[in-house]
Order: C-alpha cells, then sequence, then structure tokens
C-alpha cells in the first residue's frame, strides 16, 4: 500500500515571532522556516511502516508558496519517495488544504494517510480530521502508537484523561502526537539523493479545488506582556508571600 | 438562532469544560445570537443530561441516547451534529482532545471553518484566537453560516452549574457508521483534582531527573489541593504519562497559582501556563527563561527546597 504525508512550512519552533508593525500577522520575511515538528514525526512513522514492509511507497505532499518544495526537499531526505507540491500564493487554510489533499489522493488511491496533528503557526489542528470526514474514512487522531494489520489499524491515542485505543478500517487519516517516535535527521548522501527525486506539481485550478479562505484576518496583535516579579531568598519567604501578599494560599 | 453546545461528560457526569464553554455561548448569544441549547451525545447518559439541565443560561437540553456515541468516536458522532446544525448559527464544544477530534470533522461535512480555541468574542461572527502558541492574538471573521467553533476553557469563566431547570428533549441520529471502534482506555487514576480546572498546579520538568523524584512534587501538592502537572520535557524522559503535559500542544492552564519547578521555561511550555494569576518558578539555574514570566522566583536545588517547602506548608497548616 502507499502511504501519504502532508508536510506543512512554517517558522522554526525556536523563532520567536513578532507581530508586524500594521497589525496584518506574523513577521516571516527573515525568519528561519521549517518542516512543522509533528508533520517530521508523520514521515518518520509512514518511514517506519515502509521499513516494516506494511507500506510500499511513501508520498509526502504539501501545499503553499513555492518554497514549501523546500518543505518536501527535507521529507525526501528523510526518506520519502517522492513529492507532490500544489503551488498558490492564496492563503491557505485547513478546510482548503484538506479539499487539496482529497484530490491528491483520489488520483494516488493510499491507503493510509498521516498529518501532524496541528501546525505550530495557525495552531488550528483540523486538517486531518477535516480530510477524514471529505473522503469518508475514518479518523484517529493525537496517535501515540500505530499498528496496522490485515485491512485496520489499531491506534492509541493521547486523551486528556490518559491513553485511549481504538480500531480503525482502512483507508484511514491518523495525526501524530510528540510520543509517537523520535524522527530521524537526514543524512548527507540522502539530502543530496532527494534532489534527484521527482516532486509533481499543480495548482488549486489543475485539482478544481476554490481555496478562497473562509475566515478572513481582521487584525494580530500581541498579547499583554507578563512582567517579571521578583527573586526570593528563601522557602519561608516564599510561603509568607504567596499567602500575605499574593493570597492564593 | 440558536447557539448549541456539545457537553462534554463521560455519561455520569459533566466535565467542568463544559461550563467555560456555556461560559463563551453565553457571550455569543449576549452578542446577538439566540438562546442557549445543550447537547449530551452518549451511552447511558441521562446523569449527564440532567447535570446539564441545572447549567445557568441552558434554555434546552439534547439528549441522544445510544451505545454508538458511548465512547464519543467522531465518526459517530459527527453525522449527529450535522443533522442538528442547520438549526443553530453556531455550534460550540471545548477545546479538549474531545472537542478538537470532533469539531473540524462536523465543520469539513458542513463545509465551513472552524474557528479554532478561541479566547475572545468580539460579535457573532468574529473572534480572538491565540496563534503561535499564543504569542500573537489573531482577530479573524468567519464568512459561513454557522460557525463551528472550540473555546479555550481558561478565557472563560465558568457559569454557574447548578440552579436551572432546562427542559430535557430526545434526539436521535445515524449511529453507528461502522468506520470505527474502541478498543479500550487507560486512564490516569488520580485523587488530585483534574489538571484544567485546577485552582492551584505544581508543575515539574526535566530537572526532576525521574518519575520516583515526582513524589517531592505530589508531597507539596497534597499540601495545596493542587494537581500535578509536567513540562513536555519530563513527559519525552517518561518521568510522567503524557495527560501531565501543560503546553501548546498539550493541556491549557491558567490557575491562581502554578508552581514550576525544574522547568527552564521553552514557549512551548510558557504557552500552556502564562495566563495563571501568579506563577511560582523554583530552578537551579538563575539565568532560566521561567524566571522573566515568574512573579516569584526561588533559585536553588530543588531537592532541597521541595522537602523544605513541603515542611513549611506542614507548619504553617498545623
Amino acid at each position: 500500500m502507499k502511504a501519504l504525508v502532508a508536510v506543512k512550512r512554517v517558522v522554526d519552533y525556536n523563532v520567536k515571532v513578532r507581530v508586524k508593525a500594521d497589525h496584518t500577522g506574523v513577521e516571516t520575511a527573515n525568519v528561519k522556516m521549517s518542516m512543522n515538528p509533528f508533520d517530521e514525526i508523520a514521515i518518520e512513522e509512514a518511514l517506519r511502516l515502509r521499513e516494516a514492509g506494511t507500506v510500499e511507497e511513501v508520498i509526502a505532499f504539501s501545499a503553499g508558496v513555492q518554497q514549501c518544495q523546500e518543505t518536501i526537499r527535507t521529507a525526501l531526505a528523510m526518506g520519502a519517495d517522492r513529492g507532490v507540491l500544489v503551488l498558490t500564493d492564496v492563503e491557505l487554510q485547513p478546510l482548503a488544504v484538506a479539499k487539496l489533499l482529497k484530490a491528491v489522493i483520489e488520483k494516488e488511491s493510499p491507503e493510509i494517510v498521516i498529518i501532524g496533528k496541528q501546525a505550530i503557526d495557525d495552531d488550528c489542528n483540523q486538517t486531518g480530521q477535516m480530510l477524514a470526514a471529505l473522503l469518508g474514512w475514518p479518523q484517529a487522531t493525537f496517535a501515540s502508537k500505530l499498528s496496522i494489520s490485515s485491512g485496520s489499524a489499531e491506534v492509541t491515542r493521547e486523551v486528556d484523561g490518559g491513553l485511549e485505543t481504538i480500531k480503525l478500517k482502512m483507508p484511514a487519516v491518523v495525526t501524530t502526537d510528540l510520543r509517537l517516535n523520535e524522527p530521524r535527521y537526514a543524512s548527507l548522501p540522502n539530502i543530496m539523493k532527494a534532489k534527484k527525486k521527482p516532486i509533481d506539481t499543480f495548482t488549486p485550478e489543475d485539482l478544481g479545488v476554490d481555496v478562497t479562505p473562509r475566515l478572513v484576518t481582521l487584525k494580530v496583535e500581541e498579547p499583554a506582556k507578563r512582567q517579571g516579579g521578583v527573586k526570593v531568598g528563601s522557602v519561608e519567604e516564599l510561603v509568607t508571600k504567596l499567602k500575605t501578599e499574593a493570597r492564593v494560599i | 438562532m440558536a447557539v448549541l453546545v456539545i457537553a462534554e461528560h463521560n455519561n455520569s457526569s459533566l466535565k467542568p469544560a463544559t461550563l467555560n464553554a456555556v461560559a463563551a455561548a453565553t457571550e455569543i448569544s449576549k452578542a446577538g445570537a439566540g438562546d442557549i441549547h445543550i447537547l449530551v451525545a452518549g451511552a447511558a447518559c441521562r446523569p449527564a443530561a440532567d447535570a446539564a439541565a441545572k447549567i445557568a443560561g441552558v434554555a434546552k437540553v439534547l439528549i441522544a441516547d445510544d451505545a454508538a456515541y458511548g465512547h464519543g468516536l467522531a465518526e459517530n458522532v459527527a453525522p449527529l451534529l450535522v443533522s442538528l446544525a442547520p438549526q443553530y448559527s453556531h455550534v460550540l464544544a471545548p477545546a479538549t482532545t474531545q472537542g478538537k477530534n470532533l469539531m473540524p470533522r462536523v465543520a469539513a461535512l458542513l463545509d465551513v471553518m472552524q474557528i479554532s480555541d478561541i479566547s475572545g468574542v468580539v460579535s457573532t461572527d468574529t473572534f480572538v484566537r491565540p496563534i503561535y502558541a499564543g504569542n500573537a492574538l489573531a482577530t479573524v471573521q468567519s464568512k459561513d453560516a454557522i460557525k463551528i467553533i472550540t473555546v479555550r476553557g481558561t478565557a472563560f469563566p465558568p457559569v454557574e452549574g447548578e440552579g436551572s431547570t432546562a427542559p430535557v428533549e430526545a434526539v436521535s441520529g445515524p449511529g453507528a457508521a461502522g468506520l470505527s471502534e474502541f478498543v479500550r482506555a487507560e486512564l490516569s487514576k488520580s485523587e488530585r483534582p483534574e489538571l484544567t480546572s485546577a485552582r492551584v498546579i505544581v508543575s515539574g520538568g526535566r530537572g526532576m531527573q525521574s518519575g520516583d523524584n515526582f513524589h517531592l512534587l505530589e508531597a507539596v501538592a497534597d499540601k495545596l489541593g493542587a494537581a500535578v502537572g509536567a513540562s513536555r520535557a519530563a513527559v519525552d524522559a517518561g518521568f510522567v504519562p503524557n495527560d501531565y503535559q501543560v503546553g501548546q500542544t498539550g493541556k491549557i492552564v491558567a490557575p491562581e497559582l502554578y508552581i514550576a519547578v525544574g522547568i527552564s521555561g521553552a514557549i512551548q511550555h510558557l504557552a500552556g501556563m502564562k495566563d495563571s494569576k501568579v506563577i511560582v518558578a523554583i530552578n537551579k539555574d538563575e539565568e532560566a527563561p521561567i524566571f522573566q514570566i515568574a512573579d516569584y522566583g526561588l533559585v536553588g536545588d530543588l531537592f532541597k527546597i521541595l522537602p523544605e517547602l513541603d515542611a513549611e506548608l506542614a507548619k504553617r497548616n498545623s
């Protein structure tokens, strides 16, 4: 079977983002961009399925501006077999990405789609669930363990109360949580090899998908800054301050 | 049109996050939307529906009692919501793992864009939501006819859970979709309060060095009636289970008092706790970023400080 993994280009997780002076968004010019960390976990999981013989081919998908190709190259350098890029300058929201994914999935017929549970830029946590809905497939979000056998997937999910295990009919959509695996680093030879791997490119029009945003961002602001407080010298002083000054204990 | 809130419950009782979601619905209602209805979908969930009927401001409770809804599988519950949604202008759920799992599936089936994790209501179609781990706040306007929303609990103080008597009306949906089944749950058992509704939280990080050392934190937590949390580093290292994690992609908390022990303060952790009323940081590294946002900082060895703190609290409690 084929596995398809969606990867998103985001501001690197180590960057302290700055809100633009005109309040239209956050500064992304001259900022380090990387693959969304949850998507690295998704790629890693697909590669492990291929190494276990469950999956024959891993396809890395991304959508957005031309530079998203670099994110696909990163996935290819980790070991994905080929890429699919949907090129557009329109701001893509999760519903639009899910529709683009659906169109590509109808061409490629993967039996499993693995996606990061959330992107660390918009923090939406929607695309995998939306895609599963549009395809009429089952979904396992926040996966920390995945095993596939004879047409079904058993997935352990990280939920608020602990862990929950569910069984899905294949094909299915799985979204990754932090403890699913530790993604590998791309080796230099693999980075070189990745440059020769094919990437098919489409536009939303090619796929017949309307990607017009449904949410309009009116403004983006910085949250109120929290002021640092004081250092205390002892446990006794701390407890006294919590009792008499902060009055929280 | 009315506003529908999806109750979070375990069939026998309501989870506190429901009250925060009703609080957000109340703001939307006051901004011009209609009555607030609440849906309890589950199996043998009458007790949870009766509890929902008592929530302040709720005009009607819908109960969908079906074995297919017992474990909240999104494949089964989403079609029920899709059948109810056209009667509503807004459908809200708490931004818990349950709400996050279910609501985007509903939104896509309705062909609308979900508004995730709102922290403010500007008008019936405009909402504030944190992005980039809460380092920016976006004000977004929805152009969709039905607004599908998840609610950041810490941003909306809970409404009163007692005192009202709303009617309870049975509804039904298509039932099991046959795509997924529940296998088992391994839920953490604790006598301590739930993280997301606790008044005090004591959290440990990598500095705790092992899971065994968390008993030092637990002793302090028990003196304060506190919940115990952790940073991602502590969870990844296997010190404590995943449901302890506070942060951008874990639980978002805003207790009266948050005590961070051996946590350096990565932005992803701060994203989950920086709205706490009072923050205490205990760390041996005085340059740790956590001190920049802490109201009270104590620099030193946590293995010395925690037993001292435990003893000091015991002394004052007696």
